[in-house]
Formats: C-alpha cells, structure tokens, sequence
C-alpha cells in the first residue's frame, strides 16, 4: 500500500481533530535553522517525502539537536543522505518532546469488520507486549474510554516516575479523531501514530504514518 | 433486521403441529430418535409422521403421502429425509400450512459441489414458499415452553430464560446439559447446522423481542459479515444480555502489515473490541458462557463494583478476595457502620473486614441476620456467599453410617440441612429483596447436589456456582454489563 509523507499524514489526520505539535517543514539548512530558532532548541530534524516510511531504520531521524551548529550539520547529513528513490524530499522540524511512556494508536482495515481503531502500548517492545484494544470505526467518546480501560498496563497511565496521569480526554480525542478520519475518508487504509509520546500526561503524536489505497 | 417474519420463528419456537418426515422404525435413526424425542417430551399438540413405509410408529399413524394430512393444523416439519427428496417435500408441507422447516439432514453445504447447489436451491425455496428453514444439517430445535423437543439428540432442558443459538449442534446439547445440571433453564434452543437460510443473528434477533427469553447465549465460529454481525449483535445487546462464545478464536495470527497497527490487528484482538463495543458479554469457555448466561437469568444487575465475602470457611474467603482483588470488581472495605452493626451480632474472633469471616462464630440465626446487614447496606452491591453445606455434608454422613439415627443423630442431621436450607433461602430472598446480586458457591454443589444447601439453592431458582473463583467470575460479567449499559444512558 502507498504510504503518505509524515508531512501530509499529519496534515490528514490534524484535518479530523487529531492534534499535533508545532513543526516546520523546510527544504534547506537555513531554513531548518531558522526553523529551530523559532521553535526552540532543542529540535528534532527529520528527513520526509512520500517515498520514505521507516525513517528511522534509515537513520533519518536526529533527535536533541541543542543549538544552530547542531541543527545546520544535521539537516546537511540529511539531505545529503536522500536517495533518488525517495523523489521530493524535505526536512521537519519538531519540538524535541520527552516522556517516559510511549503509547502506539493507530488505523487498520480488518478483513472480517472493516476499518478498526487501536489503542496500545508503545515504544520498542510494543509488539512483543501486544497490550492493545481495537474498536471498529466509528468509536464515540465512550467507546473510546473503554478502550483505555481495556489495556492491561493500567500503571503506566496513572501517575508515573513523577509525571501526572494521562489525560484521559486528550487520549480520547486522538481516537475519536482517528475514527472521524477513516469515517471522512474512505481512501485510508492504514495509520498509525507512533509514538504518541506522553508529554506532561498529554499524549502527543510525534511521528504519524497514513497508508492510502493504491 | 431478520428477513424472516416473527410468525415464522412462531411455528418453528410454538407450532401447534408438527409433521416428523421420514419416520424410521429402527430406534437408531434419526427419524425414529426425533419422533420419540417429540411424544416422549410430552408436546401437548399433534404430531404426525411421514414415511415410504406407512404403518403405526410409537403410537403415531405413520402416512406415505403429506397430502393425507390435515391442512392448517401444523406449523413445523422436521425433515429427516435424504437430501434430494426435500424439495418436493417441502413443497407439499407449505400447501398444509406449514410455515418451519428444521432439516436435521445432511448432505447440503458440507457435502461438495451437489450439496451446495442443493443448499442453494433449499433456501430459494424457502424463499419462494415463504418458509423459514432452519439447517440443514442441524440436530433440532427444543423449545420447553412449548414442550418441544424435536430434536435427534438429548438431552431436554427444564424451561427457563436462556435462548440458546449454535454453529454446532453439540454445543447446543453441552449448553442444556449444563441447564439440567443447574436447574436454570432454556427457553429456546436451536442447532443452526449449516445456517444456510437462517443465520445465528436472526435466531438472535428473535430472542431479543421474544418474551420467553431474558438472556440470549450463542457458540459461532465463522462471521460472514462481519459489520452486519456487529450492528445486528449490537441491536440485541441493547435489549437483553447476549452472551458469546467463539470457537477458532486462536486460528488467526497477525499478518505482515506496513503498519506497526496492522501488525498488532489480530482477528481475536479485533473480533474483542467488537464484543465490547457491541456490549457482548464474551467468555473464553462453554461452562463459562452457559454460568454467564445462568447468571444474567437468575441474578440481577449490580449498580456498582462494591463486592463483599461472606464465608465460614475462612480459605475460601482469602482465595475469593484474590480472584476479586484480580478482577474489576472492588473487595471493598466495610463501612465502619456496617462493621458496628456486625460487631453486635458476633462475638470478638470475627474478621471485622472484607471478607467477612465468621470464623465459626455463628449459632442458629446469625448467618441470615448477617446476610441481610451486608446486602442491605447502601453501600455493597454485590455478595458472595460461602461455606453453605457444609454441616449438611456431616449430615450426610451421619445419615449413613451405622450409628444414625441414635446418639442423637438424626436431630443433628436434621438440624443441620434445615440450616442449610435456610441460608440458601435468605440467599436469595435478601438478593430479590434489594434487587443485588447474591451468589453462592461450594463444590458441593456437583459433590453432592442433593446436599440441602446446593438443593435449597437451585429449588430458589439459581446457580449454585461449583467454585468462588467461578462465581466471581459470573459476577464480573455481570458488572461489566452493568458499566457498559450505565456509560451509555442518555
């Protein structure tokens, strides 16, 4: 399946409620410096375009960039990293965002019951955990709930290592937004947010990939 | 919705006749075993045969042709005829006015290439006849509010509330076991065989508006549709309990996916999330589905998760607090009022918490008066009983030894199972009185059912659970029923 830039599938997905941080997407090493600046250091500098899904098996992602110098010899390494396979590409700039928990909610056509919603734990072991909970589009905002209830790792949405407790309302917006965006557009066939880093108990989708029919 | 009217689930659930094609003289057939099933049942309406060989089967003049029959005088054929000649049959039973048909014969859609034309041809005639035809290749329908046991196999199941719908016959047969067993009975039940013209939805969305039914149970393995699964299971959810069991629930891996979501999606994991969303109380096993079901029948609703123990036997009490502390049900600490007014019916060794331990403190009146203190407190919404039957097993083996009735013995024995029996009784006065659920478990309960405490509990109408860990299970499906309904109000 096609996949969409992380550019445009955030576009996308932000288009049905689905809140993303401030980024700046750009085509040069200024501009991605001048980015930072505005931003705030540190950064993270990501090399996108619609041929690129996994950037970070690639090494296109460089995270923590602290200052100017950091950011302009990143955004050269990774420019000069494209492939011509890749087609367009161009640099994001994000807010470097931290947390301890990392949470995975995403978009899935099942071929019994159609387009599904999930929520689940995330970070590197998360499918070796496979704590998760689907639900089939559309989810109201109490399906939605429920769906939070329904992971096993409930510790790690309560207070945690001196963060707050997630913010339950945030999270269910994230799914019901998914929700409205595969029930608003039939050509997605795939998503997924990952990971939705826990900022302040405030899950935050910090990279999205959004799969579309061919 | 069910493209079959109800009248049609009428005649199949409540026929006024019913015509046995393909009598058999041999008691091994099936055309015999489902004729005898029927009278043997005690079906109050008439029962009529049909057979190449006419003659006189168990009392029952035995026709070659249907258009010796009357007409307008039976509603269902139970056809045990080869395959090819149901056609023709069927054909004949619609100008009587017969609007079911249960085919318990094979040959259909399991049978290669032929079968399957003739399962296609089968439910256009249906169809075009305008007549609900259930199977093929099914064991029956029993319907004990009618005294309907068509059906080729046992056993029949004492009337009640479960309306009961299986992909496979034999579960149909392990679930009435079960109903025999517990005495919590059936109000329907059908073996959807190949289901060509009348899937498990549709038996459910009957059940759903059907009186005799509280709480519909159903076993499926493959979902043709899925989405219309969901809507159609959702729609009866709303209305009453739907308990669910599926078979080949571990068949389907993960398939490779683009995405880490796809890769996550398994058809369990998702086939999960839909029960959840449909508000489908899902169990892993057959017993656990039918004590689910046999709960929702008997037991009402909790309004909340606050479950106290209330056990003489104080190893039970602590295993069944760690089954409810593992469970989204709350071991919840007694309110110090509560704990006052217990502390003045108990002498000092008592448990004063959750659970309550009588540590063997009580004397004649102290388990009801007890009981009705917990389920009648404001702030318990469920309870688990203990410990019943325990001095009704001494009694028994009292009873007989070689010293009953002397010694003083058959007062103690009678003593004891009168106590029993009461306790069950409070059990389920005070449950009924408080509208909460009161559940009682030992395995006494199939050790010895004919024990007074387990008798007394099934003679009330409910389960008694064959273990705690089993009861509390029951009971969180009730809970979580409960929570689904209540995040869902207006």
């Amino acid at each position: 399946m096609p996949t969409l830039s992380e550019a445009d599938s955030k576009r996308l997905l932000a288009g049905h409620g689905v809140v993303f941080p401030a980024e700046r997407q750009v085509t040069t090493v200024d501009e991605a410096v001048e980015a930072a600046a505005l931003l705030g250091h540190p950064v993270v500098l990501k090399l996108g375009g619609a041929g690129i899904a996994h950037k970070t098996e690639r090494g296109l992602v460089r995270l923590g960039l602290g200052d100017a110098a950091a950011v302009a010899q990143a955004a050269a390494e990774l420019l000069a990293a494209a492939r011509p396979e890749d087609g367009e590409v161009h640099l994001l700039v994000a807010p470097m965002l931290r947390g301890n928990r990392e949470l995975i909610a995403g978009l899935h056509h099942d071929e019994q019951f159609g387009m599904t919603v999930m929520l689940g734990v995330g970070g590197i072991l998360a499918e070796a955990v496979a704590d998760v909970a689907f639900r089939l589009v559309p989810i109201t905002r109490v399906d939605a709930a429920e769906m939070i209830d329904d992971l096993a790792t409930q510790a790690l949405l309560g207070d945690f290592r001196g963060e707050p407790a997630v913010d339950r309302d945030a999270l269910i917006d994230v799914l019901v937004g998914l929700s409205a965006a595969a029930e608003a557009d039939g050509s997605i066939v795939g998503a997924d947010l990952n990971p939705l880093i826990v900022v302040d108990g405030r899950p935050v989708a910090v990279d999205a990939l959004v799969e579309v029919a061919p | 919705m069910s493209r079959h009217p109800v009248e049609a689930f009428r005649a199949l659930f409540e026929p006024r006749g019913v015509l046995v094609a393909g009598v058999s003289t041999h008691p091994g057939k099936f055309g015999f075993v489902s004729l005898h099933n029927i009278l043997a049942s005690g079906y109050e309406g008439k029962v009529f045969g049909t057979s190449r060989e006419p003659g006189e089967v168990l009392g029952v003049p035995i026709v070659a042709s249907i258009d010796e029959l009357p007409d307008g005088e039976i509603d269902l054929v139970f056809v045990c005829t080869p395959a090819p000649a149901n056609a023709d049959l069927l054909r004949a039973c619609a100008k009587k006015g017969i609007r079911a048909a249960f085919v318990a014969s094979a040959g259909y859609g399991e049978a290669g290439e032929e079968g399957q034309r003739m399962q296609h041809e089968l439910v256009a005639l249906g169809d075009e006849l305008g007549m609900l035809v259930a199977g093929p290749n099914g064991q029956g329908v029993v319907s004990p509010p009618a005294r309907l046991c068509a059906q080729i196999v046992a056993p029949y199941p004492p009337a009640g509330g479960i309306g009961i719908a299986s992909q496979s016959g034999n579960f149909v047969s392990s679930f009435m076991n079960y109903a025999v067993q517990t005495g919590v009975g059936v109000s329907r039940a059908v073996s959807a065989g190949n289901a060509a013209a009348v899937s498990i939805p549709d038996y459910l969305d009957f059940y759903a508006d059907d009186v005799a039914t509280e709480v519909a149970l159903a076993y499926v393995e493959g979902v043709p549709d899925g989405r219309g699964f969901f809507e159609r299971t959702r729609a009866v959810a709303q209305r009453k309990p739907l308990v669910l069991v599926k078979g080949g629930a571990t068949a389907g891996g993960q398939r490779a996916a683009a995405s880490h979501t796809g890769s996550l999606a398994s058809d369990d994991r998702v086939f999960d999330g839909m029960c959840r969303q449909a508000g489908i109380t899902r169990t892993a096993t057959i017993e656990e589905a039918f004590e689910a079901a046999a709960t929702f029948a008997t037991q009402p609703l909790p309004r909340g998760n606050r479950t106290v123990v209330l056990t003489t036997a104080g190893g039970w009490g602590v295993v069944t607090a760690d089954a409810i502390t593992r469970s989204s049900l709350s071991l919840t600490a007694l309110p110090d009022d509560l704990r006052q007014a217990l502390d003045g019916k108990l002498p000092p060794r008592w448990s004063r918490n959750n659970p309550v331990d009588l540590a063997g403190a009580e004397t004649r009146d102290t388990i009801p008066e007890v009981m009705e203190l917990i389920v009648g407190h404001p702030e318990v919404d469920a309870v688990l009983y203990l410990g019943l039957g325990i001095q009704s097993n001494q009694a028994t083996l009292m009873r007989g030894g070689r010293f009953y009735p002397d010694h003083g013995l058959e007062r103690i024995v009678e003593y004891h199972e009168r106590q029993d029996a009461r306790f069950a009784q409070a059990a389920a006065a005070l449950s009924e009185r408080f509208d909460k659920p009161v559940l009682t478990a030992t395995e006494l309960a199939v050790t010895h059912p004919t024990n007074a405490g387990p008798a007394a509990v099934r003679a009330s109408g409910r389960v008694c659970y064959p273990s705690a860990n089993r009861a509390v299970t029951a009971l969180e499906h009730l809970w979580r029923r409960a929570q689904h309904l209540q995040a869902r109000q207006g």
